[in-house]
Order: C-alpha cells, then structure tokens, then sequence
C-alpha cells in the first residue's frame, strides 16, 4: 500500500541507460575489429590497442585530479575514445605515436573545451588528423610483417586490380581496425540492435558516398568498383563508430539526415579529386565543424508556432 | 622619467599586444614559425610603431580631426615603405622569410591603435617610449611564440639543434594549425600566472581586464570606468528623441 501511495514529479519511468552502459556497448561493438587487427597484424596491434587506451585514460584521469574536477574515467568514453584512435593507428607505428594521440585527443580536443559533451570535435579523429598532419610519413607507412605496400584504396586510386573478398575480410594493409568489413559490420549490428545508434547517419552518408562515386567516379555503375570503395579504407569504421558520436552529429533527425549526406559528399571529393587515398576522417571532423550550422536549419518549430495562417 | 618608465612597461607586460589586447593576430599567427622571423618582425613593427609614435605626436596639432586616421595611415605607410627598402637591401633573408607582412605592417591595427589612443594626444618623448614599449611586447610575444613552434615543430631554437635526435619534430606546430595551438596555450599560461597573483592579494586587475584605463582606445562602453564625454549624449539626445516623432508621424 505504502509503495503505491508514493507521491513524485515526473518523469515516473526511468531507464537505466546511462553514459556508462552506452560507451560499455560501443566498447564492446568494437572488439570484433579489435580482435580481427590483433589476429591480422600480429601482437604488435595489441601493444598499441592497450597504450592508446591507457594513456587516454590516464590523461582524463591526470587532469581531472590536477584541476579538481569530478572523475569521470567510470564512464568508459574515454576508453571508446582511446581505441577508436588506436583502430586509426598503423601497426607499425612506434609506442609514443599512441600517447601523443591519446594525450592531444582528451587533453586538447575534449578537457580543454569541458570535457564529454562540450567537445565539438570527435576526440579520436582530431588526434588522428593531428598525428597525420605532424608525423605524416609515419602514419602512412602501412608496411609491417604481414603485409607490404600500398593500402587497397591506394592501388584502386592508382588503377591496379585489388582483390574485394580481401578486403571484405580483412586481409590486406591498413590501419589496425579498418581493414575488415565483416568484423566493422558485427560491431554495428550490436550498436543498431541494442539501440545506441541507428541507420540515419551512416545509411545517408553511405547512400550518398556511393551515389557520389556512382557520378563522379570515372567508373559509372561499376559493381566491383563500388564494393571496392565501401570496403576499403575507414569508411565503415566512420560511418559506423565516429560518424555517430552522441556528442559531435546534429540532435535533430533531419539534420542527421543532412550530416550524413554531407559526410558522403566530402569522402567522395576527398577520394576521388583529392591527393591522398583516403579521406574519411577528414571529412568527418568538418562535418562535426558544421554541426551547429546544420542544427540551425533543421531546428523543428514548436508546436503552434510558425503555422499557416487559416 | 617616471611616465618613460611607465609607458616601457605598460607595453611590455600590462598590455601586452600580443597576450593581453590580441591585437596584430595576423602578423602573430603568419609569421611566428621560427623564433628568428618572430624576433625580426617584432622589432621591425617596433621601429615603424615608435617612429610613426613620434611624428603623430609631432603633428598632433596639425592634424585635421576629421582627417586624422588617412594623415596616421600616410605617416605609418611611409616608415613602413623606408623599413622595407631597409631590410631587403641589408636582411636580405629576413625580408625574404616575412614576405608579404611587411607591407601588411601599414594596416597593423596595433600601431594605428597605439596612434590613435595615445600619440595623437601625448607629447612625443611618452609617444616615443610608447611605440618602443608596444613594440618591445610585441617582440616579446611573437619570439616567445616562435621559440615555442620551432621547439616542437623542428626541435631547434634560433635556428641551433637542441632536441635529442631520437626527437621527431611535430611539424604541425610550424604549420598554422600550430600558430593558434601555441598562441592558446602562452595566452592561457599568462592568464593563470594573473589569476593566481590575484588570489595571493597582489594587485592585477589593471593587467587581468587588459585595460589600462585608457577609454579612448577601448571599445567596450559597458565598462564601469567608463569616462563619458559629457556633452555627447545632451547634443544626441534631443536629435534620437526628433528621429523618433518623424518616424512615429510617418508611421501614422
């Protein structure tokens, strides 16, 4: 009786969805990545997986202790971030590549600014720029035991036959956690089916990637060609884990629309007029730039404003 | 000799051009790749900025009001013309590594600023000390920021290796990302030393605001030391208030 006769404010049903268990399933959506670049590129992957993480982790922790702030490590995004970065890194990057990255991407690009939520730049992707801007030849250098030479996009841009089934799997150079698509997908069947993201973001930015290379890719509707570009590179890996970043995409469900066909238009121009193979993280830190332009425009008019005149 | 001394400091610490009144951030941004070119572009603004103090100061009864800022920019181009004449016959490689800034000196919103705000209304021995200790600040600010980029960006200082050879230079901080990363970070670091002074009692509110109690060069009309010409709003006030009726007899 007591119980029923409790008397609150709203709201009465509660989730227990929290930061924690979201950033926990993004963690565990990437694992399949993780493990499938372990598995590829040998032990050396798992050195690198465990420093970036560690030394994002530490740097939240340092600063937050140094600047009295609540500690907020408990709530794993600093661990997404961490290995998303890592999952960006070539294998044969030396330790220190990690620290730097995972230091400039929590001190820099997310405590500086307020910490999770206030960052208007995904963490792991402007470190990733920042470390390919400074160390460039490091960061494209793709050679390691298992494989050598130029990534698979690198000899499509170039026009040499690349092998697609390789490439759906996993098995040809590249960063630690791109290379395979099956891995990348399981991990995104996990985020859509538990529900921490969905196909708005990335079914709009890879529709209108393929259409964009459809139109301007020399190739027409080339079948082979496409599933070529979609494998390759970090598309997947962005589309799936960075494009959808609670903190960096629109809250609006038609600007994510919008986000999501910008993101596609940028790693086509990217990909196919610009210098390098690859563009994806490029284009998704400009898209987050033009996040609140994007949330300006397709800002939903409250309920009995702005309607027509009867 | 007291207001000498004053002026030096003023420019040098209390507002500085650089880290307190962020004025010149093109030049500062552009130019600060090495701590040499930093070094050289700030003392060559210091030349311009104390000679052009001093011959503002010189004209300052001259000087149509209403013609004031094309007379500054006349004086200003003109040093800024014998400077670079200067340096590209005997710096030959400094007036290669700042290229087109030199020129940009003439539309430096410092020494127009420090014209405006203080040589057109001061006598010439203040004005000279002025643009000297802007300039001296300015110097200061762009080598610091120079020092710092060159550091990280080439692992060197004024051009000597001073980096481990194990260092792997992050060279972004040479490119302009780095400018803006380093001016941040030096802007940041002085704000704290500021902050902390305040809390152990000493007295910085005239360095913190960046104001010097100098109205006449800051734009912000909200502030409380705020010396308002007295005779402006009686002479607007009546004019708004006939604005307003004309627009309400024309709305009618």
């Amino acid at each position: 009786m007591s119980d029923l006769m409790k008397v609150s404010s709203n709201p009465h049903v509660r989730s227990r969805t929290g930061t924690s268990s979201i950033m926990l399933t993004v963690v565990i959506a990437l694992l399949p990545a993780a493990g499938f670049g372990i598995y590829n590129f040998g032990l050396r992957a798992l050195s690198t997986i465990l420093i970036t993480v560690a030394s994002a982790v530490l740097t939240e922790l340092l600063f937050e202790i140094i600047c009295r702030k609540q500690i907020t490590i408990g709530d794993y995004s600093a661990v997404v971030t961490g290995l998303l970065l890592a999952l960006n890194l070539p294998v044969s990057v030396p330790w220190w590549i990690g620290v730097v990255g995972g230091v400039f991407a929590i001190l820099v690009v997310k405590m500086l600014f307020g910490g999770l939520g206030q960052n208007f730049m995904n963490p792991a992707l402007g470190a990733r720029c920042f470390l390919l801007i400074s160390f460039t030849s490091i960061m494209t250098n793709f050679d390691c035991d298992a494989y050598t030479g130029a990534t698979p996009l690198a000899d499509l841009k170039s026009g040499i036959d690349v092998n697609i089934m390789d490439m759906v799997i996993g098995r040809t150079a590249g960063t630690i956690g791109e290379t395979s698509m099956i891995a990348i997908v399981i991990g995104a069947c996990i985020l859509i089916l538990t529900g921490v993201i969905d196909l708005r973001v990335p079914g709009s930015y890879i529709i209108s990637f393929v259409i964009f290379i459809c139109i301007f890719g020399g190739h027409g509707v080339d079948t082979a060609y496409i599933a070529a570009h979609l494998a390759g590179g970090g598309l997947m890996l962005g589309a799936f884990f960075m494009a959808t970043d609670y903190v960096t995409r629109p809250i609006t469900k038609r600007g994510q629309i919008l986000y999501g066909i910008l993101l596609g238009i940028l790693t086509g121009i990217f990909r196919i007029f610009g210098p390098s193979a690859e563009g994806v993280s490029y284009a998704i830190i400009i898209g987050n730039l033009l996040v609140p332009l994007i949330e300006k425009i397709t800002l939903p008019k409250a309920f009995g404003k702005g309607g027509e005149k009867a | 000799m007291n207001s000498v001394k004053e002026r030096l400091v003023n420019g040098i610490l209390k507002e500085n051009p650089t880290f307190v009144l962020m004025l010149g951030m093109c030049p500062t941004l552009a130019v600060t790749t090495s701590a040499v070119n930093g070094l050289g572009m700030g003392l060559t603004t210091m030349v311009v900025l104390a000679l052009s103090n001093v011959f503002i100061s010189l004209l300052r009864n001259i000087i149509p009001d209403k013609v004031r800022i094309p007379a500054f920019i006349v004086i200003i181009a003109s040093f800024v013309t014998v400077v670079e004449l200067l340096l590209q016959g005997f710096i030959p490689f400094l007036y290669e590594a700042l290229g087109i800034y030199i020129p940009l000196i003439v539309v430096n919103c410092i020494i127009l600023g420090r014209a405006e705000a203080y040589a057109y209304k001061n006598p010439v021995i203040p004005s000279l000390f002025d643009g000297i200790g802007m300039g001296l600040g300015f110097s200061a600010a762009l080598t610091c920021i120079g020092a710092v980029r060159e550091l990280l960006g080439a692992g060197e200082i004024f051009g000597i290796h001073v980096m481990p050879d194990s260092f792997v230079p992050v060279s972004i901080f040479i490119m302009a990302p780095g400018a803006f990363f380093v001016l941040a970070l030096l802007t940041a670091v002085q704000n704290k030393i500021k902050i902390n002074g305040e809390k152990k009692g000493k007295d910085m509110s005239k360095i913190q605001s960046g104001c010097g109690l100098d109205c006449a060069g800051c734009d912000d009309s909200g502030c409380a030391h705020r010396l308002y010409d007295e005779k402006k709003p009686s002479v607007k006030a009546p004019e708004q208030t006939d604005t307003a009726k004309k627009e309400d007899e024309n709305n009618g």
